[in-house]
């Protein structure tokens, strides 16, 4: 009986080999590295609301502050999103009798909460706390990106653990004057190492960097 | 090894690579501010007070430093004792004014503020002689309660707050107002510099 396989075989086999090595090591690579992209991180990513709200609209226009709706921030873990009465405040009479308001309308009536979507989510074994950032100087807009020119709101960081921890490592070159932290497009001074410097000094600002930080 | 071998070692590796990709850890039963909860019965984490309940250090017993009334409903005329009057409470109050009141009231309090120019009602200016006549509580009393087609701020504003934003509306008021002859030379130098008409 002739032989099955003639010579040519042994290199099939083993490229075969080869190949399966690559594939293993390059499927597992994929897997790694899919964490950190956006499809993953949810970066970038638009999410449909309710209603079409503008930060773009009441922010770069209008002017108002992130503290008249986000009301809780120097205060709480939470930043906090508005409840209906809010909006009410101005749109009882801006716009009242428009459509693309009226669910804003009829949960004013109903009592029912608008249900908002939400951009940012942290996995529920992490721990974050909006008042710390804030009252160490570190702006809103160093986390969440120009929020003013978004028409709506998109994640700007990836927030994963490295994320946090790039910052908390070295948290000196993030700070800025607690009157800024609401600025959008802040300007920085000529010295900003040095009024950065001043800042922690005056701020206590520590690098916080033990698991329990973040994970309790 | 047998290639059959190293294709089931692969398989197993990224088996249990892919097993890490569970999500049950990132979204446990546990309650953060603001997020959904599937154990209660309208789907919402928060919970809302039970009528009647007082929650500890809310009894607002002392109404004046609540609503800027005296119990018998009179205005109060001055800060009330937890309110020490100093620079940090006006910084305090220029910072929140212009969170809070600058959109309608504009910067200086003439009333002109991006809100109004798009169609809200304009109010009166804090220059106005009646209000400049009128107690401090007044100020507070509208913050707490609202004022015709003014919404409360009572849920915005915590009362500390209330009473900074109003001490520092008295103090525009005052500035709109004030001698040139009572500015400090540096001051006046400055208006000069700006050309002003005082
Ligand atoms: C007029 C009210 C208003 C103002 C002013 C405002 N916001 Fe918002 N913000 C909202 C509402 C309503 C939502 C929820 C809807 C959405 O996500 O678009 C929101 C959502 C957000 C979110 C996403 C929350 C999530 O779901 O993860 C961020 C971040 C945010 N705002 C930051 C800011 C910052 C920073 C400022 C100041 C520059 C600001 N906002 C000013 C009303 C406001
Ligand atoms: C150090 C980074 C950082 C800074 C500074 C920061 N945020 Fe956030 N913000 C986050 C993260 C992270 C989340 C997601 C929190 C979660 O999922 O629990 C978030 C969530 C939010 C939300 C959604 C509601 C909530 O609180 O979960 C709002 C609104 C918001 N931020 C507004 C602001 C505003 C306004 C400021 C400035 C005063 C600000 N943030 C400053 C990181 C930051
Ligand atoms: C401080 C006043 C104020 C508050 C508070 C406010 N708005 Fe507005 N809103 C405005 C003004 C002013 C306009 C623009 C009108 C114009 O351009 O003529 C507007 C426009 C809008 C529009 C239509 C235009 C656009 O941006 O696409 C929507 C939708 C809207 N607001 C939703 C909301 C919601 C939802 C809230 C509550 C979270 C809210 N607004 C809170 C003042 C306010
Ligand atoms: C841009 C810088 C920056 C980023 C990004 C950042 N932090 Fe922070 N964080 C700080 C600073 C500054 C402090 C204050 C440290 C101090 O002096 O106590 C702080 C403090 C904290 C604290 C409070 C520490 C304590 O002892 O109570 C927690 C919790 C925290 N950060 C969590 C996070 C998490 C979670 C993330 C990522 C989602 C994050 N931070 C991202 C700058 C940052
Ligand atoms: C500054 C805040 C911070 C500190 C400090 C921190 N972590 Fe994390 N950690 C996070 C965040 C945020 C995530 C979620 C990342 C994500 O969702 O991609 C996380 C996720 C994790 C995860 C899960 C990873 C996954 O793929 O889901 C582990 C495990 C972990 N951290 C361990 C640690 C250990 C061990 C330490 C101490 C050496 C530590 N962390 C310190 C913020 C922090
Ligand atoms: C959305 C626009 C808006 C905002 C924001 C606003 N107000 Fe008003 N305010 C009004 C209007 C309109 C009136 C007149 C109401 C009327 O006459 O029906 C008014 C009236 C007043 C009055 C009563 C004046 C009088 O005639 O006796 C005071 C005092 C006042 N506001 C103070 C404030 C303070 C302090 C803030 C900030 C916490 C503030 N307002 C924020 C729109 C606003």
């Amino acid at each position: 009986m002739s032989q099955l396989f003639d010579r040519s075989s042994n290199a099939l086999a083993r490229t075969t080999m080869a190949l399966a090595v690559v594939l293993a090591a390059g499927g597992l690579g994929l897997v790694l590295s899919l964490g950190q992209t956006s499809w993953v991180t949810r970066q970038n990513l638009l999410i449909k609301q309710p209603i079409q709200f503008s930060h773009d609209h009441h922010v770069g226009q209008i002017g108002i502050s992130c503290g008249y709706c986000h009301t809780a921030y120097e205060r709480s873990s939470s930043a906090g999103i508005p409840p209906t009465a809010t909006c009410m405040n101005c749109h009882s009479q801006i716009w009242a009798q428009a459509p693309i308001l009226e669910p804003v309308r009829a949960s004013f009536r109903s009592g029912q909460p608008l249900e908002w979507v939400r951009v940012h989510d942290l996995p529920e074994f992490v721990y974050f706390d909006h008042s710390i950032h804030v009252a160490k100087g570190v702006g809103c807009e160093t986390c969440h990106g120009r929020i003013d020119e978004m028409a709506g709101v998109t994640q700007a960081a990836p927030l994963t653990m490295a994320w946090c921890l790039d910052c908390h490592r070295d948290p000196v070159r993030n700070l800025r004057p607690r009157s800024e932290v609401t600025t959008m497009g802040w300007k920085p001074p000529e010295n900003l190492a040095e009024l950065q410097q001043e800042l922690a000094r005056e701020y206590n600002v520590q690098s916080k960097m033990s698991c329990s930080t973040c994970h309790r | 090894m047998r290639p059959e071998r190293l294709f089931a070692c692969a398989l197993l590796a990224l088996g249990i690579a892919l097993a890490g990709c569970r999500q049950d850890m990132h979204d446990q039963p546990r309650l953060k501010p603001l997020r959904e909860s599937e154990f209660f019965r309208d789907g919402s984490g928060a919970r809302p007070i039970p009528a009647h309940t007082v929650a500890r250090g809310n009894l607002r017993a002392d109404t004046v430093f609540y609503t800027g009334k005296w119990a018998d409903g009179q205005l109060a005329d001055g800060l009330p004792p937890q309110v020490p009057f100093g620079r940090a409470l006006l910084e305090r109050g220029r910072d929140r004014y212009g969170v809070f009141c600058a959109p309608c009231h504009d910067s200086a309090g003439t009333a002109r503020g991006m809100v109004v120019r798009r169609g809200f009602k304009q109010p009166t200016s804090f220059h106005d002689p009646r209000l400049r006549e009128a107690r401090l509580g007044h100020f507070v009393d509208v913050m707490t309660n609202g004022f015709g087609a003014m919404s409360s701020y009572a849920s915005q504003i915590p009362p500390e707050d209330r009473w900074a934003i109003a001490a520092y509306v008295r103090a525009l008021q005052l500035a709109e107002h004030a001698p040139v002859a009572e500015l400090s030379a540096e001051d006046r130098e400055r208006l000069a510099a700006s050309g002003a008409n005082p």
